[in-house]
C-alpha cells in the first residue's frame, strides 16, 4: 500500500513535469536563455580587430548614461507611453460603451472600429504617410481648404513624435475596444435595471458599476498597451526613421540602430537589459497593486 | 377596498407585433400581497416590468399611490424590486449593495448607517456586511436582495421569482420570512411566480395569467374553489383537478343544453367497489406520499382522475375500481370557451 502511494506520488510528479515541459522548453529557448545571454554579452566591450572583446562590467551601462541620444530616446518613449496608453484606453472604452448600446448599424460600427487592428502596422503607416505628406497629404489638403499653410507633420521636430503617437492610438484603440466589448457583454443587463430602480443616473451606473467590473480588462489592456509602447515601432521605419534629429526615436528603434546600423552589439545588449528590467518591474507593480483592488468574477 | 394603491388600467404591450400582455387591469389595495401566477411566457414578468417602469406600455394607464406613473422612469415610482438573479453588484460588499440606492439619493450618512443596521437585522445578515456576494451562500444572497429592497422603505416591492434559485428546503423557510417581512413593514408586495403552491400559500390575492391575459384575479380560495376556466382548474391544486368529458358521466348527471367538461377535485372523489359508484375505472398509478396515497385512474374521455386516501393503501395497478362523488362538488365548464358555467 505504501509502495503504491509512493508510486502514485511519483507518477503525479512526472505528469506535472510533462505538462510543464512544452512551455518550459519553448520559453527557455526563445526567452530565458536569450535574455541571460543578452545580459552576459552586455558586460563585455565591443570587440574590434585591435582590441578584442573584454569584460568591462557596467562599462556599457556607463557609456549609455553618458549618451545624449539615450536620454532623448528615453524621454521620447516616456512621452509616447504616457500619451498612447491612457488615450488609447479611454478611446477604446468610449467606443466600446457606444458600440455596446442599442444603436443603428451596430455591426457596422464595431467592424469600422476594428478595421485598423487587422491592418499590418506597416500598411497603417503607409496610409498615414499619405495623410501627413506635406502639400499632397489629406491633412494639408483639408487645411488648405480653410486657408492654413502647409505643415510638414513628420518632418518637424515639434510635431514628428505626436504624429507617430496619433498613428499608434488609431491602431491600438480598436483592438482594445474588442476586449472592452467582450467584457461589457458579460455584465448582466439586470444590474442596469437594478441601478435604474434605485435611481442611479447613467453616469453613476457607469462609474460605480461598469468601470469597476471592467477593471480586470483595463489591467490586461493597460499591460498590453505598455508592452506595445515599447514593442510597436514598425511605423517608425516608414514614417520618420526616428528623425528629424531623433525627435521621434523610441528605445527599441535605437536598440535596432545600435545593433544593426552602428554594429555596437554590447551597447544594444545593455539597453535591451535595461528595457527588460523596467518592463518587468512595471508589470509586477501593476499586477500586485491593481490586482488587490480589482474584482474578478 | 376604497382607493386602490396600485391601479392598472387596460395596459397593453407588444414587441414587433408579437403579444406581450393585453388588456391587463388590476386594482391592488395597500398592504396586500399579490401573486402574479402563470406558466412561463404568460406575461407575468412583463406585467411586473411594466409596473416597475423597466418597460413602457403601448397603451393603458398605471397608477401607483394615486399618481399616474405610466410614463415615469423606474426611480420615480417609489418602489423597490427583487430580481430573479438578485442582480447584486458583484464587486460591492453586502453593506454597499444594500446602501447603493441610499447613496445614489445622497441620504445622510448617519441615516444610512441606521437603515442598514435595521435592514440587515431584519433579514438576519448582521455580521456579513463586509462580504462580497461571491463569498456568501445562495440563501444569503437572496436575503441581501431583500435587504436592498426594504432598506429604502418604499411602500411597494416587486419580486420576480425571488425563490427560483433556492433549493426546496430553503424555499420553504424564505417564503415565511418574506411573508413576515411584508406584514411587519406593511409593504404592498407584487410577486411573480410560476409555482402555484408559492402563490397560494403567500398571497392575499392571486392573478393567474395565460397568453398575456388575466385568466382570473381573486383570493387563493376563489381560484381553488371556483376556478373561472378549465385552465385555472388545471393550474391550481396539486394534484390538479380531474376533467371529465360529457358523455362519460352517468346520464342523470349530464346536461343537455351545452357541450361541457366536468371538473372534480381529488379530495371530492371517493373509492367504491368495482361495479358500484358513478364511474368505472382502472388503477394506473399508486403513489405513496407518507401521510396519504394518491391513486390515479384511467377512464376513456377523462384526464387526471386521482383519489387521495389517508395513510398507506395497498392496491395494485390494473385493478378495477368504482369512483363516486357528490354532485355538489362538480365544476362545469363550457367545452368551447373553457369558461366556468353555473351548475
Amino acid at each position: 500500500m505504501n509502495d503504491l502511494a509512493r508510486y502514485e506520488r511519483r507518477r503525479r510528479i512526472m505528469y506535472g513535469w510533462m505538462l510543464l515541459s512544452p512551455a518550459l522548453i519553448l520559453l527557455s529557448l526563445f526567452a530565458f536563455i536569450p535574455s541571460a545571454m543578452t545580459f552576459w554579452s552586455s558586460l563585455f566591450s565591443r570587440g574590434t580587430r585591435r582590441n578584442p572583446s573584454e569584460f568591462v562590467g557596467a562599462g556599457n551601462y556607463d557609456l549609455l548614461f553618458a549618451d545624449p541620444t539615450f536620454a532623448k530616446v528615453v524621454v521620447n518613449n516616456l512621452i509616447y507611453a504616457g500619451v498612447t496608453i491612457p488615450v488609447s484606453i479611454i478611446i477604446a472604452l468610449a467606443m466600446a460603451l457606444w458600440a455596446n448600446s442599442k444603436i443603428p448599424a451596430r455591426g457596422f460600427v464595431r467592424t469600422a472600429y476594428f478595421t485598423p487592428t487587422i491592418l499590418p502596422m506597416i500598411a497603417a503607416a503607409n496610409i498615414w504617410l499619405f495623410f501627413y505628406t506635406p502639400g499632397l497629404g489629406v491633412l494639408d489638403q483639408i487645411g488648405a481648404l480653410f486657408g492654413f499653410a502647409s505643415v510638414n507633420w513628420l518632418g518637424r521636430p515639434e510635431t514628428a513624435l505626436w504624429a507617430v503617437i496619433i498613428v499608434t492610438i488609431w491602431k491600438e484603440a480598436g483592438f482594445f475596444m474588442i476586449f472592452y466589448l467582450a467584457a461589457l457583454q458579460t455584465i448582466p443587463p439586470d444590474l442596469k435595471e437594478a441601478a435604474d430602480i434605485e435611481g442611479a443616473s447613467r453616469w453613476t451606473y457607469t462609474r460605480r458599476i461598469v468601470l469597476p467590473l471592467l477593471m480586470p480588462t483595463t489591467i490586461f489592456v493597460a499591460v498590453n498597451a505598455l508592452i506595445n509602447s515599447v514593442k510597436l515601432i514598425d511605423h517608425l521605419f516608414i514614417l520618420t526613421k526616428g528623425g528629424p534629429s531623433d525627435a521621434s526615436k523610441l528605445v527599441l528603434y535605437y536598440i535596432w540602430e545600435l545593433a544593426f546600423s552602428y554594429f555596437d552589439r554590447p551597447q544594444a545588449a545593455a539597453l535591451t537589459v535595461m528595457v527588460l528590467a523596467v518592463l518587468g518591474v512595471t508589470a509586477a507593480i501593476k499586477f500586485i497593486i491593481l490586482d488587490r483592488r480589482t474584482h474578478y468574477q | 377596498m376604497t382607493d386602490p394603491f396600485v391601479h392598472v388600467e387596460s395596459v397593453e404591450k407588444r414587441w414587433n407585433g408579437q403579444l406581450g400582455v393585453e388588456d391587463i387591469s388590476l386594482s391592488i389595495p395597500r398592504g396586500s400581497f399579490v401573486a402574479l401566477l402563470g406558466p412561463s411566457g404568460c406575461g407575468k414578468s412583463t406585467t411586473l416590468r411594466l409596473l416597475a417602469g423597466l418597460e413602457v406600455p403601448d397603451s393603458g394607464r398605471i397608477i401607483i399611490g394615486g399618481r399616474d406613473v405610466t410614463a415615469s422612469p423606474a426611480a420615480e415610482r417609489g418602489l423597490s424590486m427583487v430580481f430573479q438573479s438578485y442582480a447584486l453588484f458583484p464587486h460591492l460588499d453586502v453593506a454597499e449593495n444594500v446602501l447603493f440606492g441610499l447613496k445614489v439619493r445622497r441620504v445622510p450618512r448617519a441615516e444610512q448607517r441606521e437603515k442598514l443596521a435595521q435592514a440587515l437585522e431584519m433579514t438576519g445578515l448582521t455580521g456579513l456586511e463586509k462580504r462580497k456576494p461571491g463569498q456568501i451562500s445562495g440563501g444569503q444572497r437572496q436575503r441581501v436582495a431583500l435587504a436592498r429592497a426594504i432598506v429604502a422603505g418604499h411602500p411597494l416591492c416587486l419580486m420576480d421569482e425571488p425563490l427560483s434559485n433556492l433549493d426546496a428546503k430553503l424555499r420553504h423557510s424564505v417564503r415565511r420570512d418574506i411573508k413576515k417581512l411584508q406584514r411587519d413593514l406593511g409593504m404592498t408586495v407584487i410577486y411573480v411566480t410560476h409555482d402555484q403552491t408559492e402563490a397560494m400559500s403567500m398571497a392575499d390575492m392571486v392573478v393567474l395569467m395565460k397568453d398575456g391575459r388575466i385568466e382570473q384575479f381573486g383570493r387563493p380560495v376563489d381560484l381553488y374553489e371556483t376556478p373561472a376556466s378549465i385552465f385555472v382548474a388545471e393550474f391550481v391544486g396539486s394534484p390538479p383537478m380531474a376533467l371529465v368529458e360529457s358523455g362519460v358521466m352517468p346520464a342523470e348527471l349530464e346536461r343537455s343544453d351545452k357541450q361541457v367538461v366536468y371538473g372534480i377535485r381529488p379530495e371530492h372523489l371517493d373509492l367504491a367497489e368495482p361495479g358500484a359508484g358513478l364511474l368505472q375505472a382502472v388503477i394506473t398509478h399508486c403513489e405513496y406520499m407518507g401521510s396519504e396515497t394518491f391513486l390515479s385512474f384511467e377512464v376513456p374521455g377523462t384526464s387526471g382522475l386521482t383519489v387521495r386516501l389517508p395513510g398507506e393503501v395497498r392496491r395494485s395497478v390494473g385493478e378495477a375500481a368504482g369512483l363516486t362523488f357528490d354532485r355538489a362538488n362538480l365544476h362545469v365548464f363550457d367545452k368551447n370557451t373553457g369558461y366556468r358555467l353555473p351548475r
